[in-house]
């Protein structure tokens, strides 16, 4: 068994004819059986299988990007649960890409932000008084709502203004550390929800506790974005965005900076990374993450309130981060994924199920008992379990491998410009008699 | 000639007096030792060089530059690099990341840059690897390269700090008791190195270490601390006959030993 299970971990044969027979099984179940979750789900998990496969990462890219395209919504459209699938999918696509910026502030820079909601919350806002009569309160010229086609540019600019929005929150929390800034952080997420909730008065800007209702839909040559199998594709450009761009900043200098300050503040600062910026673009990277799909979601839900930007929001992306794995960027987005579908989907099934069972007379729970309500007990309990079983992570963050012999060959055919070249041995040892 | 000047360095915590009107002239590339019992302050110096403290009173000139009032990162920008007396290696980071920190700000890539996975921000990534790479071969952890930092041996995580140091590419070296905790081979291999890495890099080394033997061996000058003030300096071998040194600090002992 285990014998067979390694050569299975080395053949690529094997693991790519698994790969196709898992996609095309679940694929089918999906296409056929309509309204399976179940199938849904599989066909979702065959990424992780992907991930788990010894292919180049190029391979791995064109077939998550082919059943992510093409499979995914192609298979799912047969019935009438699509809608609700894309849905499912479109928020997965727009956590993961927040969990995605909560972890290069938590997970890479070490610093607990427990507001993060708030950015989400400005990118929401600045599309949702734009793209409605609301702006026409308090801007002196321009017609309002915009049109959909300025939702496209509007990605940008909710982009940068979540980015500006972290600086000045990182600003006065720079001078706190641990629980401080855990504590500092969760008062600005509130106050910047309180703010919204209150900027009816004096001047009309929110629409405040009331939200701003029948946000412009995107537009894009002609054609008006109007469900979430439409919003599905927007979101997953943005998503595949995010992930090329953490992965980037990873191992870069600036992505090893934010570990280095992570790990050891006054070392790093002696090795010359300046501590207040370093920390400071992490906060504005990580907020403009999620001011990108704040502006998506005020479009796809064409209403923001201030009910969607709650603490708990926060948390549950925090949790994704924590249980996917802290710094480590599949880790989160698996994280992301399964606690979005666990609340969308699992959570809901449940519920549905022991209603009928309910209705039906077989088992009776009380109301108050229902899983959709113990969604916090639920995050409470995984927390704790994880805390326990695997502080790590689902899948833990693993440093980049350097290739030994490359780095060997380099040295061979580096002349040393800026370093002193090292010396022959010979040279050494001479040095050393001296 | 000398690089680094330090005038009447005064640094007071509270009630606590941790230097006290200390005075130094450091000779370029020269190896400097400064001794001294525990809580004397040596630490405290060293911190106030790199930025961790402002002094007090007093002034710290690098080649005529004033360094009082700059930040850590600044200090390090303008050449002085150093290693901790307890550790503080970046412990989740594999080795040979560690030595790439170093580099800090040796690595022009900015943001559009990396954004963009522009051509030329590649190859400097690339040769910065190399690099690494070098340092690491330099001070013996090529094979470790991709070990957690935390995973090293105790010898070994002191050369890691070394070798990260080097990567700042420093005009002044500051050791704070790089022999810790090593076995008489492991210091033995220290010696050397520190002997070597003066001469290939063409480095000022100041160290602060209570194994008098190294002292003793490796350094042209040395200077005493005790309670906060420079009681003496001068060679090793007046150093070692001085009899304020040997009541403060060295013992009888010593003087035979040595
Ligand atoms: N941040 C600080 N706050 C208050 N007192 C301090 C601080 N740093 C150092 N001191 C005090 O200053 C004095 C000198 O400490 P320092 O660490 O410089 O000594 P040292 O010579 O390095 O000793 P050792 O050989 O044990 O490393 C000690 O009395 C110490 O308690
Ligand atoms: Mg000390």
């Amino acid at each position: 068994m285990k014998s067979q299970w390694k050569k299975y971990k080395q053949n690529k044969l094997a693991q790519g004819i698994f790969l196709l027979i898992y996609i095309g099984i679940t694929s089918l179940s999906l296409f056929m059986a309509q309204r399976s979750v179940t199938a849904f789900l599989l066909l979702l998990s065959s990424l992780l299988l992907l991930y788990f496969t010894n292919f180049k990462n190029l391979t791995k890219w064109l077939i998550a990007g082919i059943v992510l395209v093409f499979l995914l919504p192609f298979t799912a459209s047969n019935g009438d649960a699509y809608q609700s699938y894309m849905e499912v999918a479109t928020l997965v696509g727009i956590y993961i890409s927040m969990a995605l910026g909560l972890n290069i502030v938590v997970g890479m820079t070490g610093l607990l932000d427990l507001g993060f909601i708030a950015f989400f919350a400005v990118g929401a806002y600045t599309y949702g008084i734009f793209a409605t009569a609301q702006a026409a309160n308090f801007m002196p010229f321009g017609s309002f709502p915009l049109s959909g086609e300025s939702f496209w540019i509007f990605i940008l600019i909710g982009c940068f203004v979540a980015a500006i929005f972290g600086l000045l929150l990182g600003i006065p929390v720079l001078r706190v550390k641990g629980d401080y800034l855990a504590i500092v952080t969760l008062g600005f997420g509130e106050i910047i929800r309180i703010i919204f909730n209150n900027l009816d008065r004096p001047l009309n800007i929110t629409n405040g506790a009331m939200g701003i209702a029948s946000v412009t839909p995107p537009r894009l040559f002609g054609i008006d974005f109007l469900y979430p199998s439409q919003f599905y594709y927007i979101v997953l450009v943005i998503l595949l965005f995010t992930i090329f761009t953490v992965r980037r900043f990873e191992h870069s200098k600036i992505g090893r900076s934010w570990k280095a300050v992570r790990e050891n503040e006054i070392a790093a600062q002696a090795m010359g990374v300046p501590l207040v910026r370093t920390k400071l673009m992490a906060f504005a990277i990580g907020a403009s993450f999620s001011g990108m799909m704040g502006v998506v979601f005020a479009a796809k839900q064409a209403f923001v309130d201030p009910t969607s930007f709650t603490l708990l929001e926060s948390i549950t992306i925090l949790v994704m981060v924590i249980l996917g794995g802290m710094g480590s960027v599949p880790g989160v987005i698996l994280g992301a994924a399964v606690m979005t579908i666990l609340n969308l989907q699992v959570l809901t099934e449940v519920t549905n199920w022991l209603n009928q069972l309910n209705s039906t007379g077989v088992f009776s729970i009380p109301d108050a008992l229902s899983p959709s309500k113990m969604q916090r007990l639920i995050f409470g309990l995984l927390l704790i379990l994880f805390a326990l079983y695997r502080p790590k992570g689902l899948l833990p963050a693993k440093n980049h491998v350097y290739n030994e012999k490359e780095l060997q060959e380099g040295c061979t055919k580096d002349n040393g410009d800026n370093l002193k070249s090292i010396p022959e041995h010979s040279q050494i040892e001479k040095a050393q008699e001296v | 000639m000398s690089i680094l000047e330090v005038q009447n360095l005064t640094k007071k915590f509270g009630g606590i007096t941790a230097n006290q009107d200390v005075s130094m002239t450091v000779e370029k590339n020269s190896i400097t030792a400064v001794i001294g019992p525990n809580g004397a302050g040596k630490t405290t110096f060293f911190n106030m060089i790199t930025g961790v403290y402002q002094p007090t009173t007093g002034m710290i000139l690098l080649e005529n530059e004033k360094l009082i009032g700059l930040k850590p990162h600044e200090v390090s920008k303008k050449g002085i690099a150093r290693t901790f007396q307890n550790i503080r290696l970046f412990s989740e980071m594999s080795v040979l990341e560690n030595v790439l920190v170093g580099m800090h700000t040796h690595i022009k890539a900015g943001l559009v840059g990396i954004l963009f996975n522009l051509p030329a921000i590649r190859k400097e990534e690339k040769a910065s690897e190399v690099k690494a790479y070098q340092l690491l071969e330099y001070v013996g952890l090529a094979p470790l390269l991709n070990e957690k930092a935390c995973n090293l041996s105790y010898g070994a995580q002191r050369r890691l700090e070394i070798a990260r140091a080097l990567a700042a590419k420093p005009k002044v070296l500051l050791l704070d008791e790089p022999a810790a905790g090593m076995n008489p081979k492991e210091t033995n291999e220290l010696t050397q190195l520190i002997k070597r890495i003066r001469h290939e890099y063409n480095l000022t080394v100041i160290l602060i270490e209570h194994d008098m033997k190294l002292v003793m061996e490796i350094s042209e000058h040395i200077v005493v601390l005790d309670h906060g003030e420079k009681i003496a300096e001068g060679k090793p071998e007046d150093i070692r006959n001085n009899p304020k040194v040997i009541e403060a600090y060295l013992g009888t002992g010593a003087v035979q030993a040595g």
